[in-house]
């Protein structure tokens, strides 16, 4: 396989499960064919009519299976039929690609929606030291795989709940928290990955805050 | 409660307006009709298609509307260049900019109501994405121009990221190249992308136009920093697959270049540019920077550019500077916006 191809080439994969966790919510799982570096993408549809769309990958490396969240568009393209698929279904699938891997440390996550999965990915990989998590939701439900990461970062996981008052999490959205919160170090690493709103809003806070864009690493979905 | 929007007309190819005739029991020679009103005679109305039978027009008008829409506001620069605001079906707003010169007249036009791809060099990206636009939205904005008969070149350089549109871009580009449609070169035609690849593939399978790139620098690890979209899709593969095309003899391929202070504006860029391009007949526009609100970067100086240019151009690769154009009305590269209107609406 020519590599400069990998990520348009697709694989027929049979689904393994395709769970919704939440209202409108999915996880989708299939056996692993192939190994990744936490933090990668594939590419993913479930006919060669439909465009691929890309998604973190939210297992760890060495897991059997690959999990993928998604959320269903109601009027998009993919997501309703990717919604529909059950066990034993086919799907098309990528390699995985991309580049938005942590390797430094200390490094702060920053995440909205579906855009905890990369961070899932490299906590389930073992990747946790000096590691702080600052996830963001409107509802309690919506924090996603949030006692797994409890477990594993402790006290260097934080909750922003933008939608409900709730004990122990902060009452606002990310952007809230980070400019509420005056001790971010400006030598750490940050990494984002959320909706476009929400990055560019969060680097800007950053930014204001002296530190240096180049330690300022985005995932956007689109 | 609202009254249901009809769909519109405006911005259909011929093949979908041969299913809008099929579907409402039509002949098929109205298709024919359709698209000489809505792109030739540029009728703004059913009403005014009057070589369809009134039935016809009757039937048409209860699915449809043309779908033309005037600017609802518009900026002169001091330079000349102008800036429109357009209001699009969801009530979002775009701007597009008109940009006389002695010898050519070219429109801006925006694919989307701001944009997903988060560049940080760009106050587009600011307002982080609304909504696609139609193919009759971007079509709208060149159509309902005050200046339309005078435009010399189209580029798809305005809010939004064309290859993330696709579909939509595509049929435009259709409609304004094809002989039903617009009759426009292609080669007046420049469609501009970070660099998306499944979208580059199939823009350069699917149409004629020019390709510009927006590269910004040479290295990995700084186009990272500068526009995630990096990350996924890195400039070397994009160059893979420019290199693997065949352009041709008429088709361009270009590379946008903002100069960045200290950041991208040195030899060392200048000579990794050359051997990343080394094998593809291109050129590259050097641009300045135009500051955005809580920007941590700066703009090269005027000599800094200059030299630039003159390193590129002495490795054999064509180097322009682009002229600054609407700056003081905020029409210049990169500073497009609907933010503020779109927090009211």
């Amino acid at each position: 396989m020519s590599d400069k191809l990998t990520h348009t080439i697709l694989r027929k994969i049979k689904v393994n499960s395709n769970e919704e966790i939440i209202p409108g919510i999915f996880i989708l799982k299939f056996k692993r064919p192939f190994t990744f570096i936490p933090g990668q993408v594939i590419g993913i549809t479930t006919s060669e009519q439909i465009t691929a769309r890309l998604y973190s990958i939210a297992s760890g490396k060495d897991d059997p299976d690959i999990s993928i969240l998604y959320n269903r568009v109601e009027d998009g393209k993919l997501t309703p039929d990717l919604s529909r698929l059950r066990k034993g279904e086919t799907l098309l699938v990528s390699d995985p690609f991309g580049s938005f891997t942590d390797t430094r440390i200390p490094s702060w996550w920053i995440a909205t929606g579906t855009g905890v999965a990369p961070f899932i990915s490299m906590i389930r990989s073992g990747i946790t030291e000096q590691k702080t998590l600052v996830q963001g939701a409107r509802t309690r439900e919506s924090f996603y795989f949030s006692g797994e990461l409890e477990k594993s970062l402790e006290n260097h996981y934080i909750r922003c709940c933008s939608g409900e008052n709730l004990t122990g999490y902060f009452p606002g959205r990310v952007t809230d928290f980070l400019v509420a919160e005056n001790n971010l170090p400006t030598d750490n690493m940050y990494y984002l990955c959320g909706s476009a709103e929400m990055v560019v809003s969060t680097r800007d806070i950053l930014i204001s805050r002296n530190i240096p864009f180049s330690n300022i690493v985005s995932e956007i979905y689109f | 409660m609202m009254p249901e929007q009809r769909e519109f007309l405006f911005g259909k190819t011929y093949t979908q307006l041969t299913t809008v005739c099929k579907d409402l029991g039509l002949p098929s020679f109205t298709a024919s009709q359709l698209a000489d009103w809505l792109y030739k005679k540029q009728v703004a109305t059913i009403d005014e298609m009057t070589n369809i039978s009134k039935t016809g027009r009757e039937k048409l008008a209860a699915r449809f509307d043309t779908g033309i829409s005037a600017p609802s506001k518009v900026q002169v620069s001091s330079d000349g260049t102008k800036k429109y605001l357009y209001t699009t079906s969801g009530g979002k707003f775009i701007e597009t900019a008109y940009i006389p010169e002695t010898n050519r007249k070219t429109l801006c036009v925006s694919s989307q109501v701001g944009c997903k791809m988060g560049c940080l060099f760009c106050m587009t990206g600011k307002q982080g994405f609304q909504a696609n636009l139609s193919s009759g939205e971007i079509i709208n904005q060149i159509r309902s121009l005050p200046e339309r008969d005078l435009l010399t070149n189209i580029v798809y350089m305005g809010m939004g990221e064309p290859f993330d549109n696709l579909d939509a871009v595509l049929d435009s580009l259709e409609i304004l190249t094809s002989e039903y449609g617009y009759g426009m070169s292609p080669k007046r035609i420049t469609v501009s992308t970070i660099g998306i690849i499944p979208g580059l593939k199939r823009f350069l399978d699917n149409s004629k136009c020019h390709l510009a790139v927006s590269l910004h620098t040479p290295f990995d690890e700084e186009r990272r920093k500068l526009m995630p979209v990096e990350h996924v899709y890195p400039l070397s593969k994009v160059l893979d697959e420019i290199r693997s095309f065949d352009f041709g003899r008429q088709r361009r391929v270009s590379f946008e270049y903002i100069m960045f202070k200290g950041l991208n504006d040195t030899a060392r860029h200048a000579k990794e540019l050359s051997r990343i391009l080394n094998g593809i007949k291109c050129r590259i526009n050097l641009i300045r920077f135009h500051p955005i609100p809580d920007t941590p970067l700066e703009g090269s100086g005027r000599q800094t550019i200059e030299d630039f240019q003159q390193m590129l151009n002495n490795k054999g690769i064509t180097t322009t500077i682009r002229q600054s154009r609407g700056q003081d009305i905020y029409a210049a590269c990169g500073l497009l916006s609907t933010k503020e209107l779109v927090k009211e609406s």
